[in-house]
């Protein structure tokens, strides 16, 4: 018998007296060799930052390893490694932070190879549900060239999902609305 | 950080239990992003239309519990975070966290936040003007068992009045999160006390499309469960994305 999946509804104002956890944005534990900080701000339609959302992320590490549930291809060998982030935020000023590291190209089930990307989860009052993103990274030219997911993406949002270089890491952006619309999918 | 050049790995070991790709939902179970009766929706909803992603390693993969937050005795039991017990109606809420083969996920994180028993949130952006109660925090985390369970005891919260309309008022609900198995199985929702007289004039439960996708949002009262001379029972089991092949699979 197959069933129908719950739905979801909105996260609300008030996530942040349970989601947030201590160190939720440290993907990594501080001092790992190679870590990064991923920073942007959050937009709204009306080109403001919006002050209460919860961003989380789910990536690989640079060898292509997870920090997950299943030991697909044998757990990560970075002591500490999360690969999870999640950071939340009630009244700040639109902006979010995380540490990690860059992950690793991933080979796809059709034979493909992935270039390196973070899987970006948002929620906010005002979504009803999750909004999925992804974060590529934009040095990863040659990678990024022969990505099957950048592919299906029209040139000129490409550049949405594009972490540009930046001291001490990268910086990515998300607009939920706009000219400059982040690239959304449907997972 | 620049070009790695890496070679990527072999991934896909076979490991058991994780299935090559989850069912893509049916039209209709989901709430649409752009639904104007909920105004905040107006400035947040994204108005391209999304674009597919093929499930690969990234997706199907989950983070672990034992390297994230972690659950102590009492984060189940929200009537006993405090010196005192909290005023209201003592709330017994279970159920199961399955997909949607009906397969129970066990050792998975079940998070829950809710209003207090008059509809005040401890959070300061909450400006409704009934009592904070000092015994009350209102967040509680469990894992499920190897049958997919989860318990917890909490207080029933009150309904309260939010600035969408005029008179507009939040059946009472408790919000839930799961993190699943996978990073597409993650859900964030709200579980809703059968019989409520709000349900039909608040827009965010009435954003989901299928009137049965909206109803199974709504708990279940259980004498069975219920405590003799302590707490009402109600059940939510919980349903996530389960395998499932999709035909657009193959394309990409």
């Amino acid at each position: 018998m197959i069933f129908p999946s719950t739905a979801g509804q909105t996260v609300g104002p008030y996530f942040a007296i349970g989601l947030p956890w201590s160190e939720g944005s440290h993907a990594v534990a501080p001092g790992t060799a190679g870590a990064i900080t991923l920073r942007g701000v959050i937009y709204d339609g009306a080109g403001k930052p919006i002050p209460d959302f919860l961003l989380e992320t789910w990536q690989a590490d640079p060898a292509g390893r997870f920090a997950d549930l299943h030991g697909h291809g044998g757990p990560s060998e970075i002591v500490g490694f999360r690969g999870f982030a999640r950071v939340g935020h009630e009244d700040g000023d639109g902006s979010f932070e995380l540490l990690t590291v860059k992950p690793g190209p991933l080979a796809t089930a059709s034979g493909t190879i992935a270039a390196p990307h973070i899987d970006v989860s948002l929620f906010a009052r005002g979504l009803l549900h999750r909004c999925v993103t992804r974060f590529y990274f934009a040095d990863e030219e040659a990678a990024n060239a022969v990505d099957p997911v950048l592919a299906t993406v029209s040139p000129e949002r490409r550049e949405t999902l594009l972490a540009k270089p930046a001291e001490g890491g990268y910086e990515i952006d998300i607009h939920l609305q706009g000219p400059e619309e982040t690239v959304f999918f449907a997972l | 950080m620049t070009d790695s050049g890496a070679t990527p790995r072999q991934i896909y070991d076979p490991v058991s239990e994780t299935p090559s790709s989850y069912v893509r939902e049916a039209p209709g179970i989901q709430p649409p992003l752009d639904f104007p009766e909920y105004k905040s929706t107006a400035l947040r909803h994204p108005k391209q239309p999304l674009i597919y992603l093929p499930q690969n390693i990234t997706e199907l993969t989950g983070p672990a519990l034992g390297s994230l937050a972690p659950v102590g005795d009492l984060d189940n039991d929200l009537t006993r975070q405090h010196g005192g017990a909290p005023i209201g109606e003592r709330t017994v809420v279970f159920g199961r966290v399955l997909d949607t083969e009906g397969k129970p996920l066990r050792n998975t994180m079940v998070e829950i936040w809710q209003a207090n028993a008059s509809g005040r949130y401890r959070h300061r952006w909450d400006r409704f003007p009934a009592p904070l109660d000092p015994n009350f925090s209102g967040a509680g985390r469990a894992i499920t068992d190897d049958e997919g369970r989860y318990r917890f005891v909490t207080i029933k919260p009150g309904p309260y009045p939010w600035g969408n309309h005029y008179n507009a008022w939040r059946p009472a609900h408790i919000h839930f999160s799961l993190l699943g198995r996978a990073f597409t199985q993650r859900l964030v929702t709200q579980m809703y006390f059968p019989g409520d007289p709000l349900f039909r004039y608040d827009p965010i439960f009435n954003s989901i499309p299928d009137a049965a996708a909206r109803k199974r949002l709504v708990s279940r009262f259980s004498i069975q469960d219920t405590e003799p001379d302590w707490a009402l029972a109600y059940e939510f089991d919980i349903y996530l994305r389960g395998p499932g092949a999709t035909p657009f699979e193959e394309a990409l």
